[in-house]
């Protein structure tokens, strides 16, 4: 049998076994269709499992979600108190019993009121039972907890035999059954009746580690049938039971090559897509009051900006504390809470195990479809990095798969780099962030850079950022001989480059001036020795003139006095 | 399937219900032990009903019966249940305070 079945789309698995589906989230997954229809399933744990809780929810949602109808014979709890107990759940169970569609029996067995005198049998049993299933035309049965019979009655060997006999009645009933039983020492059920209940057996246990509990689920049998055998984590809550079949996946899910914008127009820039790649993981770590939730925050927005659903998984302030905080800078989320896009799951990190988180998460997300996680701040973790690693890997895979964007934020310690929650989970992350302090000149400063961005070119710069109430900026930082100079200092020093800049604008534009005056003078003085030399053209072209004249005149006068001495050839 | 030896109804000092499932060998010998055992020492003092779950299985969970066959002491109070086939005679005055002429239950 495969073990990681859990994962394998259980529907197109061939069922050879008839099934009854149970209707809790993951169970039906990891059975591949639900309990052994027709056939009793044991279902057992400690006290305070939610063995009762379990059962019941299997007859309710025979109810609601599969039109059959279900009998609870309880050995335990009055039908009044069972109805109580699971209204917790959103069960109204007075209600299904009203519509003839659910029959509680409640069978009271106590020692000190029984004497015994002779043979007997559980007959009785038989015809109350009997008469339930007839009535509603069940098709599912509960009893709960059938072993209390053990200590109001002395006849253990009667017992037995009436158990067996009991469950291949069942059978011949043709009802799927539940029977829960008390977890014994040594054994499944503290008197062993998974003997008699063998074809499916479910464990349930709630173990204690580091003081905090988590539920878990593991099939141990299901005969004819594969299954998952993985020990699943399991929730239970307001909204009803859930089994979380999470095995850390291949790596193989689909890529994306779309950008999503990280909400901060000057960060988008950096990256060489303009935003973090869909279905990435993105790590923003720093210190105390760095902005790591402002930019969790700006993305959200501005997923919920597109029309996109964003879940805000919150493990330090309350909803309406982030809500406040972020409109100080100029994120308002509170519309987008009211519009149903943004949706706030808050809880202490020590309220549930590593798993029972991931549980919840998952459970989350598979309910609300998001586009987008904001994760602030995975620090809030507590525990051993193996674990811390194994739950973030999980939660990274289950976004993976589904194309979610995931932004983490984690809460670097000041003395170190790196944190332990950050160290196990930086292998994971697409995007790294880091922001940080700087503490000169007697101010703060805040700047970021790009530690990595898997499978794009991006900004290698320091970034200087600032939180204004119009949202985050960055800025150039001045980068000088003595490093990065931010906030005033960077100021001052830009300010003086200006008035440098400005020196020099001035000293070009009086060189301009200049030239042009030593041009106009040298042009006069150009146009006056033309016009002088135009002059003295003028006047040795008259000369020429009055030359030539003379040379005309010359000679007829010489031409006229030959012909006045006549003939002298 | 109602059997009264006695007086009228609720004048009796005892009222015996005796749940049975068909006539199976235990619940006739519980039938025949009971009423041996009432006429031998509750004689004209007790009423004695047999429910047969076969035939009224509604009524099994008003009397909280699991075991068949069950007897149940209606009156005088305190309620008190045996179960088995009432073979042990002792056991049954004993057990559900039977005594003879004269002595009635506190």
């Amino acid at each position: 049998m495969p073990s990681d079945k859990a994962r394998a789309p259980f529907s197109t698995t061939s069922v050879h076994l008839p099934k009854t589906p149970t209707g809790i989230g993951g169970l039906d997954d990891l059975t591949l269709g639900g309990l052994p229809t027709g056939r009793p399933t044991l279902l057992c744990g400690a006290a305070g499992c939610g063995k009762t809780l379990f059962a019941m929810t299997f007859l309710v949602n025979g109810v609601t979600k599969f039109g059959e109808a279900g009998v609870f014979m309880s050995f335990e709890e009055r039908e009044k108190d069972l109805a109580t107990n699971v209204h917790s759940l959103g069960f109204d169970i007075e209600e299904l019993i009203a519509r003839k569609k659910l029959v509680i029996d409640y069978v009271r067995i106590e020692r000190a009121e029984i004497e015994e005198s002779g043979e007997y049998d559980l007959e009785g049993l038989f015809v109350r039972l009997g008469h339930a299933i007839d009535t509603i035309g069940a098709k599912r049965v509960v009893l709960d907890t059938v072993e209390a019979l053990f200590s109001g009655l002395a006849d253990t060997t009667v017992l037995r035999a009436e158990l067996r006999r009991l469950f291949g009645w069942l059978k011949d009933k043709g009802v799927t059954a539940i029977i829960t039983a008390e977890r014994g020492e040594g054994h499944l059920t503290r008197f062993g009746i998974e003997e008699y209940v063998s074809d499916c057996v479910i464990l349930l246990d709630n173990r204690v580690q580091e003081q905090v509990v988590t539920r878990r689920l593991r099939v141990i049998k299901y005969r004819g049938s594969a299954h998952g055998t993985n020990e699943y984590p399991f929730l239970i809550d307001d909204a009803g039971i859930s089994v979380l079949p999470i095995t850390s996946a291949g790596l193989g899910h689909a890529i994306y090559d779309e950008a999503v914008p990280t909400g901060v127009k000057d960060l988008d820039a950096m990256l060489g897509i303009g935003g973090y790649f869909k279905g990435s993981s993105v790590l923003f770590s720093g210190l105390a009051g760095t902005g790591k939730s402002t930019f969790g925050a700006a993305f959200a927005e501005a997923a919920c900006k597109r029309g996109e659903r964003c879940l805000y998984f919150a493990f330090e302030e309350s909803p309406d504390q982030v809500v406040r905080n972020m409109r100080s800078v100029g994120i308002d989320l509170q519309p987008h809470i009211k519009s149903g896009l943004l949706k706030f799951e808050a809880a202490r990190p020590s309220l549930y195990g590593f798993e029972m988180h991931l549980a919840r998460m998952h459970r989350d997300i598979e309910q609300f479809k998001p586009a987008a996680i904001v994760v602030d701040p995975i620090s809030a973790f507590r525990g051993p990095s193996t674990e811390i690693h194994a739950t973030l890997v999980r939660l990274a895979d289950i976004c993976k798969t589904r194309g979610i964007t995931v932004v983490f934020t984690s809460l670097s310690a000041v003395d170190e780099q790196m944190s332990e929650s950050e160290r196990s989970v930086s292998s994971l992350m697409d995007t790294w962030i880091s922001l940080r302090d700087i503490e000169a000149d007697g101010e703060r400063n805040r700047i970021l850079y790009l530690l990595k961005s898997r499978g794009m070119s991006h900004s290698k710069q320091i970034r200087e950022y600032e939180l204004s109430d119009d949202g985050i900026h960055l800025t150039e930082p001045y980068l000088g001989p003595e490093g990065v100079v931010t906030g005033a200092a960077r100021m001052a020093q830009e300010a003086r480059e200006r008035e440098a800049e400005h020196e020099r604008l001035e000293l070009t534009e009086q060189r301009t001036r200049q030239i042009a005056r030593k041009r106009d003078a040298l042009e006069r003085q150009i146009a006056e020795m033309r016009a002088a030399l135009d002059a003295e053209e003028d006047e040795v072209s008259k000369l020429i003139e009055h030359q030539n004249i003379r040379t005309a005149s010359v000679a007829s006068d010489r031409a006229a006095m030959a012909r006045k001495r006549g003939g002298n050839r | 399937m109602t059997e009264t030896n006695g007086g009228e109804d609720g004048a009796m000092e005892f009222n015996l219900r005796l749940y049975v499932a068909g006539q199976t060998p235990k619940s006739l010998a519980a039938i025949a032990n009971l009423q041996k055992i009432c006429e031998e020492n509750l004689a004209g003092r007790y009423k004695l009903e047999v429910i047969d779950l076969v035939v009224t299985p509604q009524l099994a969970a008003g009397d909280q019966i699991v075991a068949i066959p069950t007897l149940v002491r209606r009156l005088p109070p305190p309620l008190k249940r045996m179960i088995g086939d009432l073979s042990n005679s002792e056991k049954v005055i004993v057990g559900l305070d039977l005594r003879p002429v004269g002595k009635v239950a506190p």
